[in-house]
């Protein structure tokens, strides 16, 4: 019997997950959450979903891995050992049970008539093709026919970073606010030795630039292949994230300063709200583009229509782009800002 | 009572799997003390949630939903894009909430001075006991 690829992914990724429960070494289990991460990245992509594995690849196996890590540097970086206890265990196991019971109904795994894959799925790879014009049906899905989704999601993004900076504020505006004895000296000397590294220097100085290139490639080539502003955003967030962990916060800061930084995660909700805007105040409905495509005086062709399109997505991607990427760079300060003097 | 086919069943190989990882999550969640260990778990939780999501939307013999406009769409088997899109805006705003409860951990380590929750809990029930003593 031929056994499929996902299954030994699915096998190693069950495996990673009883070690990650099981470590008490936190260090070591944040790594293994980023590798999980990225195998699942690897499973997303057998299943044809390429986007969501891109994101997943950027999100889980770089920037969460980063947040852990940040977290890590204040806090015990071992578990505690207890007993195992049986409640836990007993809610787990009838929870299962009650999820399996519930996936007996469901079609097949892969079946192409499977109730999800009905009228209205085919009707957004028609509009791809037909209105749109693009090749990437997950872009047109994402940019138009749930873009109300989008907005929220991007909110709820823009959201998310106003909790933390309230949780966090900013430390260096109020010094004394913690203790920075426990892991402030530390943190700046493992800064320094990054720093001293000429290895880790001369390579993060020669792949910076080529990150953030790819960011824009990936930015605007979204309605082409896989990518968008979700995983651009990520992409460039990172290359000054790892500008920041070779070369100490500081100089992060002072290449994109978080005044700035806290501005564009807001701008960016506001282009893409205020592209629905624009819409509106031209005739047509909250966040549909073809209004942008309209010349004045000219009954609206298809060709207006789909260029109306065109130029919509290209602004709620900038919008989503900026927004992410502001938001993961902002995260980056307030944690590593946690662990400075 | 309806017979129990048994291809239909192996036909559904991957949701039991998919559901082992989900209770794997959410047992860290449930049975570790530890703050940041839970948010591991919820991690695992939630990649596990998406997988489900992305596994319904998987088409036998289907490729990723990109398609050429002026090729032989129609006559192509593509995957289904929309849990795609649900769960890739699921996943970064994952990250944002994830980034919350890792911040709400990093303040409750400053006041408490650590990250176990029944040692939180025991600090937060002396110091009650010693508000009270005053009193007493």
């Amino acid at each position: 019997m031929q056994i499929p690829i996902e299954a030994i992914l699915f096998a190693l990724l069950i495996a990673m997950a009883i070690v990650i429960g099981r470590m008490r070494d936190l260090f070591a289990a944040a790594m293994l959450t980023g590798m999980f991460s990225l195998m699942s990245a690897g499973l997303f992509t057998l299943m044809d979903a390429v986007d969501v594995a891109f994101t997943e690849a950027a999100v889980g196996a770089g920037v969460s891995t980063v947040l852990l890590l940040g977290t890590l540097s204040v806090t015990r970086q071992q578990e505690r050992m207890r007993p195992t206890r049986p409640l836990p265990l007993m809610v787990v196991l009838f929870t299962g049970a009650a999820l399996l019971w519930g996936t007996l109904d469901m079609p097949a795994y892969g079946d192409p008539n499977a109730f999800a894959h009905n009228d209205i799925t085919r009707a957004f790879i028609q509009g791809t093709a037909e209105t749109f014009e693009i090749p990437n049906a997950v872009t047109a899905v994402l940019g138009s026919y749930r873009g109300y989704d989008t907005l929220g999601e991007t909110t709820v993004i823009f959201a998310a970073i106003v909790g933390v900076m309230a949780a966090l504020g900013r430390s260096h505006t109020q010094p004394g606010h913690h203790d920075p004895v426990e892991a402030g000296p530390d943190a700046a000397r493992s800064h320094m030795r990054m720093r001293d590294k000429a290895i880790l220097r001369v390579i993060a100085k020669a792949f910076i630039p080529f990150i953030l290139l790819f960011g824009l490639y990936v930015q605007f080539h979204g309605d082409f292949g896989p990518g968008g502003g979700f995983q651009a955003g990520v992409i460039v967030a990172a290359g000054f994230v790892l500008y920041g962990l070779i070369f100490g916060l500081d100089n992060a800061e002072r290449v994109a300063p978080p005044r700035i930084v806290e501005i564009g995660a807001a701008l960016g909700v506001l282009l893409f709200a205020g592209t629905g805007i624009v819409n509106m105040l031209q005739g047509g409905m909250f966040l549909d583009y073809s209004t942008l495509g309209a010349h004045a005086g000219e009954p609206m062709t298809k060709e207006h229509i789909t260029h109306g399109l065109h130029r919509g997505l290209l602004l709620i991607e900038g919008g989503v782009g900026i927004t992410v990427a502001c938001s993961i760079l902002m995260i980056f300060y307030q944690f590593s800002g946690r662990g400075r003097h | 009572m309806e017979t129990i086919d048994l291809s239909r069943l192996i036909g559904l190989w991957v949701y039991p799997i998919v559901i082992v990882l989900m209770m794997i999550g959410l047992y860290i969640v449930m049975a570790h003390e530890n703050l940041i260990k839970k948010i591991m778990g919820l991690n695992i939780f939630q990649v596990s949630v998406i997988m489900f999501y992305v596994a319904v939307g998987k088409v036998r013999g289907g490729t990723p939903p990109i398609l050429d406009p002026e090729g032989p769409w129609r006559e192509t088997l593509f995957s289904n894009p929309l849990p795609h899109v649900l769960m890739l805006t699921a996943i970064v705003v994952g990250i944002a909430t994830t980034a919350l409860g890792l911040s709400f951990v990093v303040r409750i380590q400053e006041a408490y001075g650590t990250t176990e929750e029944d040692e939180i809990h025991e600090l937060d029930s002396a110091s009650a006991n010693g508000a009270d003593e005053p009193t007493a």
